[in-house]
């Protein structure tokens, strides 16, 4: 459909993307805007896995929508495939959307109640391609087997499966049109233990076969960490920290990255890391705190935390956006 | 004497002739001032077990044990009234939804006001100053910001972790002996996650209450509890002290589930899955329920279900329980076992 993106070229890259709402406060007061997403840059290459996390709010799901396609940035650049896709015209994003597929969360709201399976995976088919419908047939059967779905589940409604098996039908679907990159919207959080290892190994397989890059967005570290090549930490719409997984899970330089990984639990009571039990929640996006917006709940907070907001800057291999990231990590 | 004792709990749902059991003959003992955590997978009957000790389990579905003790008194025996009036007060209970736990029509004071009225002592019953005083308290008990503002809001003007701390405050109200938590930090963030499993230990150790945590998280268990039952199906396959069983696992599904974390696989590329899913009301299999999943399987695993065996200390459900390398035990042959798909 479009060239593909030549040597080293990153599929996508986003340089500081920002998204802004404008929402009513109330009858007779002056709208406010959340900074939903606020200058986040960052670049995933074919066949990588980046992990987004963060607490609910932190601007995820916002991520993922313009990555998507579904909404047009505030500002800031997103280049998928060498195309720019944040100012580009109707055509274009028409042209350039069926690269980009979702998967999303619950994979018992996401397929329609109402569609057999076979129907499910050829929608995306018939609306953007021009197959007879042998072809379609065809393509729906390829893609059910790579995914491990029997031939017979062609004519079955998703209410006959299990959990597992209806993500392996969203998977399916996003796969349809050979995307280049997948949006993962937390895949496996709603699965369970034994559920979702099928499920990831199911998504690393068809990585490995295809090349597909994902963007992974998950709150579970321990699943991060196995699935992901990179990791970007947001926090009210920044980027926090971001880097290799390597460094991220061995040498976390935030604060608040330190924070997430000491509240996973942990099996092993040998790896376990020093509680730090971060105090309060995420400060509302609608009235953000001045300078560093983690400062209300860092435990390692000055003065100039609280005025001045922190850069992202490169230390130990990873980028930190944390005043006190050199002191603290020396 | 545990706290309470439960013998031979069983619930089932359905016709008489043809019964769903959702829970098969449980057995359960928490003493004082012990933590409990009860994991498996959806559909394993672990939160059936805990609505069944609540009374909370509604026709057509049926109730039947040995034996159900709670503080020397026999919660069979119990007439509807003795059970309400010992239910929210002795043993009280938090869901995994706070949001929608709460009654959206109310604020934080009236619904908190509202146990005491019900369950409170002769003064507070008498006294809304009273009660509303105590509200106040709760809410700082659980470590509430500005909990006077907060004792105005309405459930919606809640943050997840806010809803849960309330809910919290609700079930202490009354001092329980017993605080049944079931996924009390499943549909919160991680960070919020900690503070809500580190608030309900505190409490716990505070005022030396028994804690029956539900999750189906294993590392949540392995950080809080003190004891663990692991549930498969509606039957308990094992229990065992933590971190004693998560360290040398006897069931093969305790094994398998473990073996399936992401954190059990660091070096490795793809995750140790367990193939199909747990059996629900249609699919049944004769013979130990774990057996088409299981890696162990023989054809008298297939054939005959295991019963739960062991001390009072460790317990475990299988022909074939493993040792301590990992490894299938009493004359298990691998000969036996069919090649798997």
């Amino acid at each position: 459909m479009t060239a593909p993106a030549t040597g080293d070229a990153p599929l996508l890259e986003a340089r500081e993307l920002a998204r802004h709402y404008v929402v009513s406060r109330g009858f007779m007061k002056p709208k406010g805007t959340v900074r939903a997403l606020d200058g986040v840059s960052f670049a995933v290459r074919a066949g990588e896995t980046l992990a987004v996390v963060g607490e609910s709010g932190c601007g995820k799901s916002t991520l993922a929508r313009q990555v998507t396609m579904i909404e047009r940035p505030t500002s800031g650049a997103l280049r998928l495939g060498g195309v720019d896709v944040a100012t580009g015209d109707a055509a274009t994003l028409k042209r350039m959307r069926p690269l980009v597929q979702m998967v999303f969360q619950n994979p018992y709201a996401s397929l329609n109640p109402r569609k057999k399976v076979g129907t499910l995976l050829e929608e995306p088919l018939a609306i953007n391609l021009d197959l007879d419908r042998a072809a379609r047939r065809e393509r729906a059967d390829a893609m059910m087997a790579k995914v491990g779905l029997r031939p017979e589940h062609y004519h079955r409604y998703p209410h006959m499966f299990s959990g597992g098996q209806r993500q392996r039908i969203a998977v399916a679907r996003a796969l349809m049109l050979n995307p280049r990159l997948v949006v993962a919207d937390e895949p496996v959080s709603a699965l369970d233990v034994s559920i979702q290892a099928q499920v990831l190994n199911l998504l690393m397989d068809l990585q490995q076969e295809t090349g597909i890059a994902y963007l992974f967005i998950s709150h579970n570290l321990q699943v991060v960490r196995h699935i992901a090549d990179a990791v970007l930490v947001m926090y009210l719409g920044r980027t926090v920290e971001a880097g290799p997984k390597q460094v991220i899970f061995t040498r976390p330089a935030h604060p608040y990255t330190r924070a997430l990984l000491a509240s996973t639990p942990v099996l092993d009571p040998r790896r376990r890391r020093e509680r730090i039990v971060l105090q309060g929640e995420l400060p509302s996006p609608l009235n953000p705190p001045s300078g560093c917006a983690f400062h209300m709940r860092c435990p390692y907070a000055i003065e100039r935390c609280r005025t001045e907001v922190p850069l992202l800057e490169p230390l130990g291999g990873a980028m930190v956006a944390c005043h006190r990231a050199a002191e603290l990590n020396a | 004497m545990p706290l309470l004792d439960i013998e031979g709990l069983t619930v089932e749902f359905g016709t008489e002739a043809a019964p769903f059991v959702a829970v098969d003959r449980v057995d359960l003992g928490i003493e004082a001032g012990e933590i409990v955590g009860v994991v498996g997978e959806s559909g394993s009957g672990k939160s059936v077990t805990a609505l069944a000790l609540m009374g909370l389990i509604d026709f057509p579905g049926r109730v039947t044990a040995r034996r159900m003790a709670f503080a020397g008194r026999d919660l069979l025996q119990l007439s509807e009234r003795e059970r309400r009036a010992l239910v929210g007060k002795d043993i009280a209970m938090i869901f995994q939804d706070p949001l929608a736990s709460l009654n959206p029509c109310f604020t934080v004071a009236f619904q908190l006001m509202e146990t005491l009225r019900v369950h409170g002592n002769e003064r507070e019953r008498g006294s809304s100053k009273l009660r509303r005083a105590r509200a106040l308290e709760l809410l700082q008990q659980v470590e509430i910001p500005d909990a006077g503002a907060r004792l105005n809001a309405y459930p919606h003007q809640l943050s997840g972790g806010m809803a849960q701390r309330v809910m919290i405050a609700m079930a202490i109200a009354c001092n329980p002996k017993l605080l049944i938590a079931d996924e009390p930090s499943t549909a919160l963030d991680v960070t919020v996650q900690a503070q809500i499993l580190a608030l309900l230990t505190n409490l716990q150790k505070d005022r030396g209450m028994a804690l029956l945590l539900i999750t189906h998280d294993l590392a949540v268990v392995a950080e809080t509890a003190q004891r663990v039952v692991v549930m498969y199906a509606g039957q308990q396959v094992e229990t065992g002290p933590v971190p004693g069983l998560f360290e040398a696992p006897r069931h093969p599904y305790t094994q398998a589930l473990l073996a399936a974390l992401p954190e059990h696989n660091l070096e490795r590329a793809r995750l140790t899955a367990i193939a199909g899913m747990v059996p629900g009301q249609h699919n049944r299999p004769s013979g130990c329920l774990l057996s088409p999943r299981c890696a162990y399987a023989t054809p008298r695993c297939r054939a005959e279900q295991p019963m739960l065996e062991g001390d009072a200390a460790r317990r475990v459900r299988c022909f074939f329980p493993l040792d301590a390398s990992g490894h299938p035990t009493r004359g298990w042959r691998p000969d036996s076992v069919p090649a798997l798909g």
